[in-house]
């Protein structure tokens, strides 16, 4: 056990290390602030609402992850099996879960570098008002829980593909359908026609509905059920195709 | 002898295609096995199924007595491997990746640094020790990935095309390096230079199409077809096909066969069923009447003439 540990954090460091040796890792990070700033303060209206909360700033996670998070993952199996470099991964001495699980936990932990840097705003709201930072504090949570579902499901992707374009492109449509399912313009859709058994399944898939809620401070099982399962189900899928593609 | 690679029945297909058909091999300790054939003939393949990366269809692997499917964690500490191409990280400095590398094989501290710092020395990386891999040139990569392959000193060596990039005097250094650490493991290197075969292999294997063609030291695989019923002669012009026509009557009932072209002459065979006469009196017949031949003698194969006709064979 403390070896598959040892293992996980010596491939958490690599990569971590990995996203910041090139200028990549800056041009996301200042692609996804100007966004978030940009959602936040002039679609939003930030001020114009005169509320000290961060409710327009979390609305727009989802929809700017659906992209972020993608391009955080692609690279992550892909780039290995274009190289060749799965090869010297894959005869090490150690477990592939333990790869698959360090790859996911850099990634993620690059994810929270990004969040962490929003914090100036939550600083603002203070600065401003007095919002509850109770409620500030679960939609981080909730925004980070989300975060790392698309990028399992990223990084689960681009094990099926050398190609990381390709890798992002599939990637950014399964998390789009994930995001999309609960919005009632989809499910006004379904159920025309599909029986309500499904209509209730696609509704539960849906992102948006967990996200909302435990971004209005509400931080229930279900919701984080339902993010850690699709994670642990992401990585464990992830596993399984890289030892099916690693030799193709 | 310990044996410390053990592969049986290895079998593989891709499609249509039967890349490695029912190979076995087996490696002692203090062997160095040169394992050849043409390109495609199924040598990546192969040494991909014996360290564990592929799955074979049908066969096993026994890594220092560690199944490499059954327990891949054992045989695989066991091992080190340079793939074909010598896949790197080419954003990591060479010092971080043979780190990273070390690390994973479960190297720390101080032992690591002892290590790190023979690696550096051995494998004559000091002057790139910093430099990030992709700023490395083909043969510094190649460096790298014998470093990354020795790092932990493993018993079992699988190298694919070790030299391969490299310049005539860090092939030398190579062949040397592999020489030294060869009493102590086994040891299986890929290459088409035969010479290479000769001069660091105890053991030569050749596959062609899949299959183990060959299997024995180089001398005796060069011996084998040294039975002196040959002679070999050298045509010194650009027609050879006629002159070949003109030879033929003078040549006691040999078969001709041409081996090689090179330069505008070409080597012909005159194999017989039995020893030949004096090649003295052949040669002269062949001189006297004013056909360009020079260099007869009898037929000493070489290795590169063993590759050739095992693996060009119809199987
Ligand atoms: N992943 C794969 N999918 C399909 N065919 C493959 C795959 N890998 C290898 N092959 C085929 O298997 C055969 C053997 O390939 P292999 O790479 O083992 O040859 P090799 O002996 O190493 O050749 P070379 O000297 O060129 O390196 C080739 O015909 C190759 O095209
Ligand atoms: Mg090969």
């Amino acid at each position: 056990m403390t070896a598959s540990l040892s293992s996980v954090s010596v491939v958490f460091g690599r990569e971590f290390r990995a996203y910041f040796a090139t200028p990549l890792a800056a041009i996301f990070l200042v692609v996804f602030l100007a966004l978030a700033g940009a959602m936040t303060f002039f679609v939003s209206g930030f001020f114009a609402r005169g509320s000290a909360d961060m409710a327009a700033f979390f609305t727009w996670m989802p929809w700017l992850f659906l992209v972020l998070l993608p391009a955080i993952g692609m690279r992550l199996w892909a780039e290995e099996r274009r190289s060749g470099t799965i090869e010297l991964l894959m005869t090490m001495p150690v477990a592939p879960w333990t790869i698959v699980l360090g790859k996911f936990l850099a990634g993620w932990a690059f994810t929270g570098v990004a969040l962490a840097l929003t914090t100036p705003l939550w600083i603002t709201v203070n600065w401003l008002g007095s919002p509850d930072n109770g409620v500030i504090v679960a939609g981080y949570l909730g925004t980070f829980l989300m975060a790392g579902a698309f990028l399992a499901i990223a990084a689960c992707i681009s094990t099926l593909t050398k190609n990381q374009v390709i890798a992002f492109i599939s990637a950014a449509i399964v998390t789009f359908i994930l995001v999309t399912a609960g919005l009632e313009l989809v499910l006004g859709a379904i159920r025309g026609w599909a029986p309500y058994w499904m209509t209730e399944a696609v509704a539960a898939l849906s992102v948006l509905e967990h996200f909302q809620r435990i971004t209005q401070g509400l931080i229930e099982a279900p919701t984080l059920i339902f993010f850690g399962s699709l994670i642990v189900l992401a990585l464990m899928i992830n596993t399984f195709l890289v030892d099916l593609k690693k030799a193709q | 002898m310990t044996t410390l690679v053990e592969a049986h029945g290895l079998k593989k297909r891709f499609g249509d295609m039967t890349a490695v058909d029912d190979v076995s091999l087996s490696v002692s300790r203090g062997e160095v096995v040169g394992f050849l054939g043409p390109n495609g003939a199924g040598k990546s393949t192969t040494m991909k199924m014996i360290t564990g990366f592929l799955e074979p269809d049908t066969g096993t692997a026994q890594i220092g007595g560690h199944d490499v499917w059954r327990d891949p964690a054992a045989a695989k500490a066991k091992l080190g491997y340079l793939p074909e191409g010598a896949p790197a990280y080419g954003d990591m400095p060479v010092a971080d990746f043979l780190t990273f590398c070390g690390k994973m094989r479960g190297l720390r501290k101080a032992q690591l640094n002892n290590r790190l710092a023979e690696m550096a020395e051995r494998v004559r990386l000091t002057e790139v020790w910093s430099r990030p891999i992709e700023a490395l040139s083909k043969g510094y990569r190649r460096r790298v990935g014998i470093a990354q392959a020795l790092i932990h000193d493993p018993d079992i060596l699988v190298l694919d095309e070790p030299t391969d990039g490299l310049d005539p005097n860090q092939k030398h250094e190579m062949r040397n390096l592999i020489r030294e650490i060869a009493p102590n493991k086994s040891i299986i290197v890929s290459t088409h230079i035969l010479e290479e075969v000769e001069a660091v292999c105890s053991r030569a294997v050749i596959i062609a199409s899949g299959k183990v063609v060959a299997d024995a030291t180089p001398r005796d695989l060069v011996g084998s077809k040294d039975d002196g019923r040959a002679i070999q002669i050298r045509i010194g012009s650009p027609e050879e096909a006629s002159v070949i026509e003109k030879i033929k009557p003078l040549a006691d009932g040999a078969e001709l066969e041409v081996m090689e072209r090179i330069n505008g002459s070409t080597r012909v065979l005159l194999r017989y069923n039995d020893k030949p006469e004096d090649t003295r009196a052949i040669e002269t017949r062949l001189k006297s009447a004013d056909l360009p031949v020079e260099e007869v003698g009898i037929y000493r194969p070489r290795l590169e003439d063993v590759f050739r006709d095992v693996t060009t064979r119809i199987h």
